[in-house]
């Protein structure tokens, strides 16, 4: 598939994106170091996401998933190393000041992170409202349009997500997260919480985005089925550093115990059979 | 690869060029030139869209438009060239999608609905005030009765919280009041002569009412929201229902701590808030006055009953108890999301201050009444 171009929006970033080959990792990680006081969570980790993937991020509880997530989007920084999200540092990104290229990601939190002052719809529209000039008419209705990728019913719009369920909850963060067209889309934990019908579901409208809005996503997920179905390429971490990297098929040749006792659990195995038989039809 | 291709439009006789990145930053422009635009109004039209080099779902939206707008008889207009991948997002934001802006709540208009509504919750919210003051009674009786029902431990941790480091803030400020009343009264008593008397203004004033009313307005601010706003949070993060299904009383883990040790400290506070005022008013007594210490002293024996000492006192921990079960009931009345913490954390202070004084009113009405 033909890559979307990148849409700059000063000249300062456009100079720098479109010099940018598509080869160029999207997200560079390299060694970086994490330590909250005496415990050190990552020791060392380099890895890089390529445009045009779903790159998951997996791993036991309290391995650092989460807080590697957060230093790539640059809410927290890491104790050394360096992380290039679209070839620029992302400690620069720390301040939260407007920075160019927070308009080329989504996030979605793990909880939503939605406002609860403020309806569906207009939690959908805050980005388009905080960053353009677009007028109101076409701002509601790029809101529609994202409300119904994400499939959640059009009468939703006027809630306020206590309102909402868990499962819808998700939807709505995840419609706010594309309503920009971004390039990269980041999930935490998308399908956690999320009963099975659900998480599939989630899983299939996460690739038809993907397909349809060109995006790179990468997930944080316990989720094997996830995993299996959806992921082109995995990390594995643990003990501090990457245990594995690579496709599901790679990764479960892998020798690492760890990485092994990871898929080959009674749940690891089921998934895998799983994905099997649907033949990988879910894949790209 | 161009990435900054101007985006645009433009018509010549039946086609129309569609050209450029149709993508958020350049939609602001597009929307302007398609409203510039003076349709064809034959029927042969064509859509050109071979250099449109980019497109998102708002570039999309915006092609979708014009499409419409063109379209007679109902004939579909295919855009010519257009690549595969903005197809596909063309078709999806051609789904129509019904209008989402609606109001969230539909209000009755009319204003007896709206009257009887919140006349309604108002009932609601006063039962459910003398439901927690009848519970808070009782959980305090069986503590009475039973002292180890108390969780001595977290009010001991109270008492410190909200007494011990309110000390500094609260000091300073009776200080300053102290200094502030000897320098009005000063100016007054100077041209009386009646120097000495500085000691029954400052004495009388401080102890009997300002010292016990300054404590407990600061208390309010700065203990009743944050046991409003501890509660509350509590109870959005569901451990007050953790708290309710162990079997756990929250009335005897967060109310009665809580209370108790305000109804301790504040007393405690009260006192220390006498002395630092009376200080802060001796101060000023020997610097403008000529009042020395000793004489100073020697006079508040004499001109000051203890019982003014003692009705200030006295009022302090009925302060205590509307300071803190104002707050633990703001904080149990949350019922989640984060303007509704602020706004009972909020409620909990005015309610706090507004309780006291009115008290401290009734009290003086009283106390005058019975010559005290």
């Amino acid at each position: 598939m033909e890559q979307r171009p990148l849409s700059g929006w000063d000249g300062e970033a456009l100079v720098k994106t479109s010099a940018v080959d598509i080869e160029t990792p999207v997200i560079d990680v390299s060694h970086v170091t994490t330590k909250f006081g005496q415990a050190v969570v990552h020791a060392d980790i380099s890895l890089s996401i390529r445009r045009g993937e779903i790159f998951a991020i997996a791993g036991g509880n309290g391995c650092g998933k989460t807080t590697l997530l957060r230093e790539i989007i640059g809410l927290i920084t890491p104790s050394s190393g360096t992380i290039r999200l679209f070839g620029l540092d992302s400690r620069k990104l720390e301040m939260g000041d407007g920075h160019p290229v927070h308009r080329r990601f989504g996030v979605m939190f793990q909880q939503g992170g939605l406002f609860s002052s403020l309806t569906l719809a207009e939690n959908v529209a805050v980005p388009l409202r905080e960053h353009t000039t677009l007028s109101a008419g076409l701002i509601r209705d790029i809101v529609a349009a994202k409300i119904s990728m994400v499939e959640l019913p059009p009468d939703s719009a006027g809630k306020y997500p206590n309102e909402l369920s868990g499962g819808m909850r998700r939807r709505a963060a995840l419609a706010r997260a594309i309503v920009m067209d971004p390039e990269l889309l980041f999930l935490d934990e998308p399908t956690a919480g999320l009963d099975p019908i659900v998480a599939t579901a989630f899983d299939e409208l996460v690739l038809s985005l993907k397909r349809l809005l060109g995006l790179t996503v990468v997930m944080v997920t316990h989720d094997l089925d996830s995993l299996w179905g959806i992921a082109t390429r995995v990390a594995v971490l643990g003990r501090g550093t990457v245990l594995g990297i690579g496709t599901m098929q790679e990764l479960a040749r892998s020798d690492d115990p760890i990485v092994r006792d990871y898929f080959h659990g009674p749940r690891g195995r089921s998934a895998r059979e799983q994905a099997a038989q649907n033949g990988h039809s879910r894949h790209v | 690869m161009l990435v900054k291709s101007q985006a645009g439009i433009s018509i010549d006789k039946h086609v129309i060029y569609c050209r450029g990145a149709w993508t958020l930053p350049n939609l602001v422009q597009l929307e302007r030139q398609i409203q510039t635009l003076r349709w064809p109004d034959a029927s042969d039209v064509q859509f050109d869209t071979v250099d449109v080099t980019a497109m998102d779902t708002g570039g999309a939206l915006l092609l979708h438009r014009c499409l419409r707008s063109i379209t007679r008889n109902d004939r579909e207009n295919i855009p010519q060239g257009l690549r595969p991948e903005f197809a596909d997002l063309l078709q999806k934001v051609h789904t129509p999608s019904p209008c989402v802006e609606q109001k969230a709540v539909a209000f009755g208009t009319s204003w007896v609905e709206r009257l009887t509504r919140v006349m309604q919750s108002r009932q609601a919210a006063s039962s459910r005030a003398l439901a927690f003051i009848g519970e808070s009674t009782i959980a305090f009786g069986r503590a009475l009765a039973h002292p180890r029902l108390i969780r001595w431990r977290a009010l001991l941790r109270f008492v410190e919280l909200d007494g011990v480091r309110a000390l500094p803030i609260t000091g300073l400020l009776t200080f300053l009041v102290g200094i502030v009343i000897a320098y009005q009264g000063a100016e007054q008593l100077r041209k009386f002569g009646t120097n000495i008397f500085i000691v029954d203004l400052v004495g009388i004033s401080l102890l009997r009412e300002i010292a016990p009313l300054i404590v407990a307005i600061l208390i309010a601010g700065r203990s009743g929201s944050a046991y409003a706003a501890e509660i509350g949070t509590m109870k959005v993060t569901e451990e007050l229902d953790a708290v309710r299904t162990l079997g756990i009383s929250p009335m005897n883990l967060l109310v009665l701590p809580r209370a108790l040790a305000l109804v301790i400290a504040l007393p405690l506070l009260t006192v220390y808030a006498d002395v630092v005022g009376v200080f802060g008013g001796m101060l000023i007594a020997l610097g403008e006055l000529n009042v020395s210490f000793v004489e100073f002293i020697a006079r508040f024996e004499e001109a000051v009953p203890v019982r003014h000492f003692l009705i200030g006192l006295g009022k302090a921990p009925f302060f205590a108890a509307l300071i803190a079960l104002v707050g633990c009931y703001q904080g149990f009345q949350i019922r989640g999301g984060v303007d509704d913490v602020g706004r009972h954390t909020t409620i909990s202070v005015v309610q706090g201050i507004f309780l006291v004084i009115v008290f401290d009113a009734i009290c003086s009405i009283l106390l005058n009444w019975w010559d005290l």
